[in-house]
């Protein structure tokens, strides 16, 4: 049973559809990346996804007991959050909002869940850090534990690694890897094909051309490549972040 | 002085407005945070205006009792400027701007027009400067400012939590399912409660005084939110309380005193935040 299933969906604002007859379906323990160019919809997507936004037409067929509202979500930092005072602790805990419904305070098991959280991503020693005085990489660490208290099953992460320093890049993809050799299911918005191809299990292309299959298939067929050729002529092939060191992680564990 | 004190606090009246002040300054205070994160600071001063246009017109009705009225006023254009802060051609900032002027020109013709009282500049200057007013809150009044600011704080802290979620992060709150449309109506609600009530203390113009520099002090010093709510509440607190000691003993406008003493704690933060 796929967790989330797009059916011939449309999306676009008032009337004007960017994206039509989409369809994909994305299973347990996967790991989705989503590129293409600018403006072609992965933001409107993904806010779709989550139920933020209507979809124009067609249909989000969520799995056995998931709903939108279970999708861990890594959104791109705003501006308000620059000078925010908030420990790194508060910032966790409010992953827990979306199940608690009315209750007003945060209960014993849900402050035990955050810390594992913390621990989980390494960062248990920043706990009462102020969060507007941690590193780029830091600060997402924290986001995507402030995720992982809203779901156990899927995280959605929007471009994760955009604006931190090479080994921060690396750092990121590492852990994301990590969560999905746990299980976690990964969807993740990209601007870097690379990095995507080198991790993903499967792609979803936007643009003028939208694909979807699996990284195999999206290397043999003519936008992926015609996206590799590219690459190579821009970055002459070499990598903005060591991919190499992220993908040893699946020799290290073993799976 | 003491003495002084304490014959001034022989009287009710002066009771009444020490009580008032300081819940006032404490609700204000605990809002202000939100509102200064959320950059809603400005809405704060669009809506004191609106209550000055409501004052305006309640003392035109001549009703005694000016609150019933300006209550709801302020309640209805806080919800209006929030829903056009979101999604109209004009933007946020702009129909706050002519929210707030619309209503200051309004409520001073009305005044003018239309007044009973003798004097108009007087009037209106207390209006907009609170000059005596909390002092000669009384009755009904001092306890429908108590059940207020009471309800304002209960609701501050049960949602808490819900509002540091919102507060920090709009989008996230909202995929993982928090109604964050109703907890911003919450949020101009409250404002728009603390606003009318802190028309008593410091009259129409002064109040933003009230909501930002507590917040804005408590972020000079504190890193976590909790820290910094609980921080901004004190200072507003212990800066209320000083401004109208001062104000009695040295015979000064109070709301003016008040703000003055807020400005000079924001000083004394700054420096310390800039040494440490």
């Amino acid at each position: 049973m796929a967790e989330i299933k797009v059916e011939n969906l449309a999306l676009g604002y008032e009337g004007d559809a960017l994206v039509e007859n989409l369809n994909f379906e994305i299973n347990s323990g996967e790991y989705l990346c989503i590129v293409g160019e600018n403006g072609s919809g992965k933001s409107t997507l993904m806010r779709t996804l989550l139920g933020l936004q209507k979809p124009m037409a067609g249909n989000i067929v969520f799995g056995d007991d998931l709903d939108s509202t279970q999708i861990g979500y890594l959104p791109q930092q705003t501006l308000v959050q620059k000078d925010f005072p908030a420990s790194v602790y508060e910032i966790v805990l409010s992953g827990f909002q979306g199940s608690m419904g009315l209750r007003p305070f945060y209960s014993h098991k849900e402050k035990k869940e955050a810390s594992d959280a913390l621990e989980r991503l390494g960062i248990t020693q920043l706990k009462h850090r102020c969060y507007r005085e941690l590193s780029g990489g830091q600060q997402q660490r924290v986001l995507l534990a402030r995720a992982l208290c809203a779901t156990k099953r899927i995280l959605l992460l929007d471009e994760p690694v955009s604006g931190l320093d090479p080994s921060a890049q690396t750092e990121m993809y590492q852990i994301i890897r990590r969560l999905n050799l746990e299980g976690v299911t990964i969807i993740m918005i990209s601007h870097d094909v690379h990095a995507s191809l080198h991790f993903a299990s499967h792609i979803l292309h936007m643009g003028s051309q939208i694909f979807f299959g699996t990284t195999e298939e999206f290397e043999e067929s003519p936008i992926g490549s015609h996206y590799l050729l590219k690459e190579k002529k821009t970055l002459g092939g070499g990598h903005i972040c060591d991919l190499d060191r992220v993908a040893k992680i699946k020799v290290k564990e073993g799976k | 002085m003491l003495e002084t004190l304490q014959l001034y606090f022989s009287y009710p009246f002066v009771r009444y407005a020490f009580v008032v002040g300081i819940l006032i300054a404490l609700c204000s205070a605990l809002l202000g945070v939100t509102l200064v994160l959320k950059r809603f600071s400005f809405i704060g001063d669009g809506l004191s205006h609106v209550a000055f246009g409501g004052i305006a017109i309640a003392s035109v009705m001549n009703l005694s009792n000016q609150m019933i009225l300006v209550l709801p006023i302020t309640v209805v254009a806080a919800i209006i400027l929030l829903r056009t802060g979101q999604n109209t051609k004009i933007k946020g900032d702009a129909a706050v701007a002519m929210i707030s002027v619309g209503a200051l020109a309004l409520g001073y013709m009305l005044m003018n027009v239309f007044s009973v009282s003798t004097n108009v500049s007087g009037d209106v200057c207390s209006t907009l400067f609170g000059s005596t007013s909390i002092l000669t809150i009384k009755g009904f009044e001092v306890w429908l400012c108590v059940a207020l600011s009471a309800v304002v704080l209960v609701v501050f802290i049960l949602f808490y939590n819900k509002l540091f979620s919102v507060t920090f992060d709009e989008s996230f709150a909202k995929a993982v399912g928090t109604k964050t449309d109703h907890y911003n109506l919450l949020i101009a609600v409250l404002i728009a409660v603390v606003i009318v009530l802190a028309m008593n203390l410091v009259g129409s113009l002064l109040i933003s005084a009230l909501v930002i520099f507590p917040a804005l002090s408590a972020m000079r010093l504190f890193k976590s939110f909790f820290s910094v709510t609980v921080c901004a509440a004190i200072f507003s607190v212990v800066c209320a309380a000083a401004g109208l000691i001062i104000s009695i003993l040295a015979g000064t406008p109070v709301g003016a005193t008040i703000v003055t003493v807020d400005m000079v704690g924001f000083a004394i933060f700054s420096v310390i935040g800039k040494i440490r």
